[in-house]
């Protein structure tokens, strides 16, 4: 049984930690509240499905996919800094508009993917092993430190560095004669483009694409992100970017736990947010706890 | 010379009527509007929109002809829904099909808010009475009847001690959340408690929790079976390939999903499901009252067994079962 947890949990904690990467890009780099995410996540699992349905090699899929993510980024960026929409406002229209878009690009609501060759299932050819939750696991495992280690090598190029200067203090760098516009625009372009790839690399993984599975996405990334960073509390950027991804593994974890736990279904989510609650109240209760030992000690003493 | 004049036109008139009215042609001259609200796309629900129309068209009342369709799917919105429902109940239409639960309650809402009367009939739809349509589902007495699908849940566990006579835990998926999946839910529970069975769930919310729920069923029960549940079949195929991979039985509890890769099951199918609700819809176009006409269930009832699936799952099918069924899927 705990072997079947840790399978779980490493399993979708890697695939959604990109989600939780792309949701720090916008959130806590760029500082813009971006719920595009709910919109880009499940259009990178359409283009994916649709064109490994239609035959494509998964490969290009998942990078059409990330294009895909990477324009309906620049979509939000654009109605926010050239038409002046409200930060949270651009994200919203856009992930309403994508609802209709992903509808349309996949010309259903579902397409399986469960009798068609995958990018798992391409790498299980490669190595000439089956497909199996373990090789999934293996592959993201090489895939997320990677896209760590490229993530922070950008945000301290030039421009990463203006992305996030933006989001510290954007009218700091724009009066030292940055262009803000761009920085958001790009910030934001990657944000969804992580997004998206999480999105088609969970579609691969669970066999199908479906237009509902962004609900709630956003909700799930910012808790992993803070999750991440109230547990594993570092400075430097590629510490910063692994507790990200430390926090969706803990939280996939609680909710397999709670699954497990075997609660009243319909008391799965409330469960969830209770285990993240006491992980994230345990610090608080520690200095609690050594003050009370210490008490008591000097009682006994 | 008057008078015979305004005579002669008078009567040339009112043939000219007549004619138009006879040469439009024989049945019914009347165009029908027919609005359909369909809450999310999967092959079950789209089968009961196919037989509706295929069974108002067998009665003689056939799209581009003397119907229109108006049709909308709220892709599993629920605000889209309601607005959906509002929209068909103002366009007034001769009669709405709603199809699922939740479509079916946002049109009895919207009509009750608008205090119309136009004839309601519904498809995939479990409990009339738990969704709180009607009373009394043999005599509804109001603006709402339709076809149940309530599948023969006893039959299905019957069948799965037929493939595996040792089974003692059976697992399920289903939201909590569908009023329809709950209350198969408690006929499920019941049935395992009198057949001395466990029943292990694991709920989801939306199709992206159901790959994680069908991964926490792995070693704690012998067979999953899964009810009419909306979001669960959205998610089927992350279901079929944890099964497919851990060789876990899958049993499901709508014959169209079979062919997605379940094992077996016994029920209508909503494809003729549909053809009754659109023969119930023609009969209440012609003028019957919607409250005089129970809500039945569908016909005929079918075996339909999938021998690939049961390969892949490791699972021998029963040749009693093979000998039985009505229709046998071998992809």
């Amino acid at each position: 049984m705990l072997l079947n947890i840790t399978s779980i949990t490493f399993e979708q904690g890697l695939a959604y930690a990109l989600l939780a990467l792309g949701v720090y890009l916008s959130f806590r780099t760029l500082d813009f509240p971006d719920l595009t995410v709910d919109g880009s996540f499940p259009l990178g699992g359409a283009v994916a499905a649709v064109l490994i349905f239609g035959g494509g090699s998964p490969l290009v899929a998942t990078l059409a996919a990330v294009g895909a993510g990477l324009l309906a980024g620049i979509g939000t960026g654009l109605l926010n800094t050239k038409l002046r929409i409200n930060p949270l406002l651009s994200g919203i229209l856009m992930m309403i508009g994508l609802y209709s878009i992903n509808l349309v690009i996949m010309g259903r609501a579902n397409i399986s993917l469960l009798r068609v060759d995958t990018l798992f299932d391409n790498l299980a050819h490669v190595f000439g092993v089956s497909t199996s939750p373990t090789l999934v696991i293996l592959s993201l495992a090489v895939l997320v430190p990677i896209v760590i280690i490229i993530l922070t090598w950008f945000l301290h190029t030039n421009i990463g560095l203006a992305i996030r200067a933006t989001g510290d203090n954007a009218q700091m760098i724009r009066g030292l004669g940055a262009d803000t516009d761009k920085t958001k625009i790009i910030g934001l372009s990657m944000s969804n483009g992580l997004v998206a790839l999480s999105g088609a690399l969970v579609a691969q993984d669970q066999g199908f694409a479906d237009v509902g599975m962004g609900i709630g996405m956003i909700i799930i990334g910012l808790a992993s992100v803070i999750i991440g960073e109230s547990l594993f509390r570092r400075k430097a950027m590629s510490w910063i970017l692994l507790s990200v991804v430390g926090g969706s593994i803990v939280y996939r974890l609680f909710v397999a736990v709670a699954l497990r736990l075997g609660m009243p279904p319909g008391m799965l989510k409330l469960i969830t947010a209770l285990l993240v609650i006491a992980v994230l109240a345990a610090p608080r209760f520690r200095g609690t706890w050594e003050r009370l030992s210490r008490w008591k000690g000097r009682n006994h003493a | 010379m008057r008078k015979l004049q305004y005579a002669v036109i008078f009567v040339v008139a009112i043939s000219l009527c007549l004619g138009a009215v006879i040469g439009s042609g024989c049945g019914p001259a009347q165009q029908f509007t027919i609005g359909i609200s369909q809450l999310v796309t999967h092959a079950a629900l789209d089968a009961i929109s196919d037989g509706f129309k295929d069974g108002l068209a067998e009665e003689g009342y056939v799209e581009g002809e003397n119907v229109e369709f108006i049709e909308y799917n709220a892709h599993y919105d629920m605000p889209t829904n309601q607005i959906i429902a509002g929209i068909l109940i103002g366009m007034n239409p001769d009669l709405i099909l709603g199809i699922t639960t939740p479509s079916t309650q946002a049109l009895a809402q919207a009509q009750q808010n608008a205090g119309t009367s136009i004839p309601i009939v519904f498809g995939a739809l479990t409990d009339p009475v738990a969704a709180g349509l009607m009373d009394d589902p043999e005599h509804p007495g109001g603006y709402i009847t339709g076809v149940h699908d309530l599948g023969p849940i006893e039959q299905h566990v019957e069948l799965m001690f037929e493939f595996l006579p040792n089974i003692t835990t059976i697992g399920t998926i289903y939201n909590p959340g569908e009023a329809n999946s709950v209350f198969q839910i408690a006929i499920l529970q019941d049935i395992c408690d009198t057949e001395g069975l466990t029943l292990v769930e694991a709920s989801v919310s939306t199709s992206a929790d159901v790959l994680a729920a069908a991964q926490s069923l792995i070693g704690r029960c012998d067979v999953i079976y899964i009810v009419t549940d909306n979001t669960a079949v959205s998610g089927l195929p992350a279901i079929v390939g944890v099964c497919e991979d851990n060789d876990i039985p899958l049993f499901i509890g709508d014959i169209t999903s079979v062919e997605g890769g379940a094992i077996a099951s016994i029920g209508p199918s909503f494809y003729s499901m549909g053809v009754t609700v659109g023969k119930i819809a023609a009969r209440i176009l012609e003028g019957e009252n919607p409250g005089d006409i129970a809500v039945t269930s569908g016909e005929p009832t079918l075996l339909v067994v999938n021998t690939a699936a049961a390969d892949r799952m490791g699972v021998t099918i029963p040749q009693s079962v093979l000998d039985r069924a009505d229709e046998i899927i071998t992809e």
